[in-house]
């Protein structure tokens, strides 16, 4: 009886060590970060445990943090839409190389992402500025006469974005791409499908699960990004990390950047799950 | 004019011959197989008619057009992959109708063509499910179906039936076979598996190395092997040494027996387990084995002419014990002079 008992126990005795770092790791502070949105602040006084509502109502009021989480997702979603438009194809090319091109292909594509993000933004800074590189020889093709404005725009920002995001997409949509059966385009092809038709009706709906994973990774993971948001976009393209970090770190308004960091992450999670819900209930028969 | 004609067609790899010089002509309504050994080319023949792979050098002529500039979307061909390739995120009846939307094929008259075509193979009302909801051989059945119903000019099989049990396997042979006598669809059937040819085929192109070794209805490759690798590949054989007089007849240890063509000098003839008999008058030999089967015994040989395998049938008559002094006869028509196969 006892022996049952321990060998029912087992598996939480052993996943325990592990549930411990996650419940103080994660867990712990981010309940306290909620607990801490709903603290007081003064310039004077400083944080006040006290319970009181000000910051979300400071949040849902002013119209410049709508403004702020508006230009977040507005940039997360077209940082995720140029990675599916110019991952996905990548994957279907990078798939069909041969082993030996491929891993130098690969690597290239992981390359960014074994650069430090500050100094391949950095770089992406050079590349964009009004006197950078793209700039310069856009003038000298003669395609335009004044400098288009990259830095400190979310144009700049999206660009920056995609390159440093896109791998991950790639990289789950080449995993559910070596899922398909190599036959399955031949076997569109002997019935009469040309190339797109095989695309769109064959090869894109089973590579769904891929695109829609990695989707989620980009979207999430742009509309948190720091670094990049911070060094092209400025200190006047404010998105909600740089929010606040600001709140934070310059106005010492703990509570207040409290509140915009849970009100980031639970907005993350609703869009990513209902949105996992929405394509999972579409493409029912891929994700079995 | 023949249905289909592959003119010296070649095909290589780098330095690797798949396919070297191969011929044939298919009749209208003809089931041919291609029979060999994994590397013997039987698989790329199969995707050079299919617009898979380029030809090297040769035609192929479909109903007297060469289809080397054809791609395969326009060859009109339906093919069972070994791996079946059904579109998993549609349903059977939406994998069916695939070749028929591709051909603008008007919505009333596509439901009524996968209906018949579920109908003739035998997968009633499974319209709605998903193709990994089925087992394979329903799987297999979708396929074939797939394949069928946009009316193709040729059925190309490649191993429709290795991923299936034994048994069923055995079933699906006769109805594949059933099915294509029905709709009469020439066919070419990609396959390693002697009986699966012999049990559906017309005709069977043997093939090893990239060469045809021999072509024949079953019963004459079987019968009537061309080269040693023929009578190996099909069956279990008996390889006999014999001479030749040069006049028509070969020797085997005394034994003298017809043999139309045998040359002067040594010659090798084959004789299946099945057709080598006990009898007065045949040449010595003794038994070194016997093993009971059921329904027969193999016994085994040892002879001057080489070591033997014989198949009696389990009929009552009394059989030889083990170290047995025995005389082995065979018939004249049920001898084979082979050929030096041509590759290594």
């Amino acid at each position: 009886m006892s022996f049952a008992a321990s060998e029912r126990s087992a598996p939480y005795w052993l996943a325990g060590p592990a549930l411990l770092v996650f419940l103080g790791l994660v867990i712990i502070p981010l309940g306290m970060t909620v607990l801490l949105s709903f603290y007081d602040w003064g310039q004077y006084k400083g944080i006040v445990p006290e319970f009181t509502l000000k910051n979300w109502i400071e949040i849902a009021t002013d119209s410049y943090f709508f403004e702020v989480f508006l230009r977040t997702f507005r940039i997360s979603i077209l940082v995720t839409l140029a990675c599916v438009l110019i991952g996905v194809p990548e994957a279907y090319i990078l798939n069909r190389m041969s082993p030996g091109w491929r891993s130098v292909c690969l690597l290239v594509v992981i390359g960014p992402l074994l650069v430090s993000v500050v100094a391949r933004t950095l770089g992406w800074a050079l590349l964009l500025g009004s006197n950078g590189l793209v700039n310069q020889g856009l003038m000298a093709l003669g395609l335009i006469t004044t400098p288009l404005e990259f830095m400190f725009t979310e144009t700049g920002v999206v660009i920056a974005l995609t390159h440093v995001l896109i791998p991950f997409m790639i990289l789950s949509v080449w995993a559910s791409l070596q899922r398909l059966d190599p036959q399955v385009e031949n076997a569109a092809a002997s019935l009469g499908a040309g190339f797109f038709t095989i695309w769109r009706r064959v090869i894109l709906p089973q590579v769904v699960p891929g695109i829609l994973s990695g989707a989620i990774i980009v979207f999430a993971l742009a509309a948190s990004a720091f670094a990049s948001p911070a060094i092209i976009g400025g200190r006047r393209l404010k998105v909600a990390a740089t929010l606040a970090y600001d709140e934070f770190l310059n106005t010492l308004n703990w509570p207040l950047g409290a509140a915009v960091a849970v009100l980031l992450l639970v907005a993350l999670v609703l869009i990513i799950v209902g949105s996992n819900r929405l394509v999972e209930r579409r493409y029912a028969q891929v994700f079995e | 004019m023949s249905h289909l004609v592959l003119e010296g067609l070649c095909k290589s790899y780098g330095a690797a011959v798949a396919v070297e010089a191969l011929d044939l002509k298919v009749e209208r309504g003809e089931f041919v197989s291609l029979l060999g050994p994994s590397g013997c080319g039987k698989t790329t023949t199969l995707q050079m008619i299919a617009g898979f792979v380029g030809v090297d050098r040769g035609r192929i002529l479909l109903d007297g057009g060469d289809l080397a500039s054809v791609p395969p979307a326009k060859r009109g061909l339906g093919i069972v992959f070994q791996s079946y390739a059904l579109f998993p995120h549609m349903t059977v009846a939406e994998n069916i109708a695939f070749g028929l939307e591709m051909r603008g094929i008007g919505k009333a008259e596509r439901e009524q063509r996968t209906l018949d075509a579920m109908a003739l193979v035998g997968l009633k009302g499974f319209a709605e499910r998903y193709p990994r909801r089925m087992s394979g051989g329903q799987q297999q059945r979708v396929a074939l179906a797939r394949a069928l119903v946009i009316k193709p000019a040729l059925l190309l099989l490649d191993e429709p039936l290795s991923n299936l049990d034994a048994k069923l396997r055995e079933e699906m042979q006769g109805e594949l076979r059933q099915i294509q006598r029905s709709v009469g669809t020439t066919t070419i059937l990609v396959t390693h598996d002697q009986h699966e040819a012999m049990a559906l085929s017309d005709r069977i192109v043997v093939m090893n190395h990239g060469r045809v070794e021999q072509i024949g209805a079953p019963d004459t490759v079987y019968g009537q092997p061309a080269t040693a690798f023929v009578a190996n590949f099909l069956g279990k054989t008996n390889t006999l040494a014999a001479m030749g007089d040069g006049a028509g007849q070969v020797d085997v240890l005394g034994f003298r027996v017809p043999l139309a063509g045998a040359p002067a000098g040594p010659v090798s003839i084959a004789v299946r387990p099945e057709r080598l008999t006990l009898a007065e008058g045949g040449f010595p030999a003794r038994i070194k084995s016997r093993v009971f089967q059921g329904s027969h015994w193999l016994l085994g040989a040892e002879s001057e002419a080489g070591t033997l395998l014989l198949m009696r049938p389990n009929d009552g008559m009394p059989v030889p014990a083990e170290g047995e002094a025995v005389k082995i006869a065979f018939a004249p028509a049920d001898a084979a002079l082979l050929t030096e196969g041509k590759a290594p």
